[in-house]
């Protein structure tokens, strides 16, 4: 069963058909090329799947692309702007917050929706808003670090 | 891909018990973080999905003129967390909605799709069972209001007749004015985890240290959540001491029918039920007015 949907994909709309039983994260990776989006678990554990949907970190592998109608989709390749990177990737960078780099799109979503937010986080409470990922390279430690880093700039 | 054979969409309650009432068969969809993840692991098969995703009347929480609190169904539990009747009137339940899934789950996840899957772990379940509250169903034949209490009817089950949905959550003023509550989920792992163990206590006291209503929902206790009524009983009127809470703990044990799962013995889950009950309470009396008991 197909469905017609328009959505807004990093700044850029699209319109296309899609099947009612395909997630959002099939059709970023499969028909849009944002192959950024990475998939585990499945599920909606591991987060590495995490778009933002008008500004809010989702895991979009157990959201139906056909939800999506109408809405803004915000993917890792759609956070660096004219080639240059945004502060939340350069602190993970700076902070050596990568190893293999799976997990690593949906932290810095999750980070930017932190940033943009505006709101002042105890370390705590970074933790808190980073606990819908894992990462099993790098042991959190720096990618707390790099967090902290970019709220503070 | 989810094998999703047939989607139907309602843009009214009304539009929603008709399509139900013509198809019986439908899966309703909110959130979706449950139902797709069943699909996945096929729990679900082939489903045929209604959404009431879009449905405006069960978005939101407000409070009524004569106090009560009305949750609509699709509210968040970003939004329960963050909604200002909710942190005023009862943050018991913004502390268990807080402790639901991780960030990106509580995004999406409706407090609706909670309770109406049945599932005796469900974080907003033991305190709203704690809060008396009330369920508004409706189907087209007409709506009912239960209590929360015989909502539940056993593991997985609720007392949704074929064609009702869930249209209104209920808190009246005289279950939450005047009580603090606290609530405490033991698991695993802080966030994405499924609770072992929930204990949701709120309590009211008069005179200063005399208990004038204590109440206590659990989960994962039994098969479905539960409260516990001996406990309650036997808290009411009596002064507040380590000795009453002491008690109120071992007296909790006895309404629960706890089981042995991979994730805890029935032994453990009953130690926990004793011991946290008691550490609920003893936060519960403070933000209800009463003295530290150390």
């Amino acid at each position: 069963m197909l469905k017609k949907i328009s959505l807004t994909v990093n700044g850029i709309q699209a319109t296309l058909e899609v099947d009612i039983g395909e997630s959002l994260l099939e059709v970023l990776r499969n028909r849009l090329g944002y192959t950024g989006v990475k998939k585990g678990c499945g599920v909606g554990e591991c987060g590495a799947c995490t778009v933002l949907i008008d500004g809010m970190p989702v895991d979009s592998c157990i959201y139906l692309a056909v939800w999506a109608e109408g809405k803004n989709i915000v993917t890792i390749e759609g956070i660096a702007k004219n080639g240059e990177l945004s502060k939340v990737q350069k602190a993970f960078i700076e902070e050596g917050a990568i190893q293999c780099g799976f997990c690593t799109p949906g932290y810095v979503l999750t980070a930017t929706a932190m940033v943009e937010s505006g709101k002042k986080y105890t370390r705590e409470e970074i933790k808190r808003e980073l606990s819908g990922h894992l990462c099993r390279c790098t042991g959190y430690q720096n990618i707390i670090k790099a967090v902290e880093k970019a709220l503070a700039d | 891909m989810y094998n999703i054979q047939g989607y139907f969409e309602a843009a009214t309650v009304n539009e929603a018990t008709a399509l139900l009432a013509a198809n019986p068969n439908l899966t309703i969809i909110a959130g979706g973080t449950d139902v797709l993840i069943k699909l996945h692991h096929g729990q679900i098969e082939k489903a045929a999905l209604l959404s009431i995703r879009k449905i405006k009347s069960l978005q939101g929480i407000r409070k009524l003129e004569d106090g009560t609190i009305v949750i609509g169904p699709l509210t968040t539990f970003t939004q329960v967390v963050n909604d200002p009747v909710i942190k005023d009137n009862i943050p018991v339940l913004a502390e268990a909605a807080l402790s639901m899934g991780g960030p990106q789950i509580r995004n999406v996840a409706t407090i609706g799709g909670n309770i109406c899957n049945g599932a005796t772990s469900a974080d907003s379940a033991s305190t709203l069972l704690a809060l008396d509250a009330r369920l508004k169903l409706q189907s087209n034949q007409g709506e009912r209001v239960v209590p929360i209490q015989e909502f539940y009817l056993g593991p997985g089950k609720v007392d949704l007749k074929p064609g009702e949905i869930l249209t209104e959550i209920i808190v009246t003023p005289e279950d939450y004015q005047g009580y603090g509550g606290h609530y405490i989920k033991f698991s695993m792992r802080k966030a994405m985890d499924i609770a072992t163990l929930g204990v949701a206590v709120i309590c009211k006291i008069k005179e200063g240290n005399i208990f004038a209503d204590v109440r206590i929902g659990l989960g994962v206790a039994g098969p479905t959540p539960l409260r516990c009524r001996e406990a309650e009983v036997f808290a009411k009127g009596k002064v507040i001491s380590r000795e009453t809470i002491a008690a109120i703990g071992k007296l909790a044990v006895k309404s629960t029918r706890a089981r042995t799962s991979w994730r805890a013995s029935k032994e453990y889950r009953e130690h926990l039920v004793e011991e946290l009950t008691r550490r609920a309470l003893q936060a519960a009396i403070v933000k209800a007015g009463g003295a530290e008991i150390a």
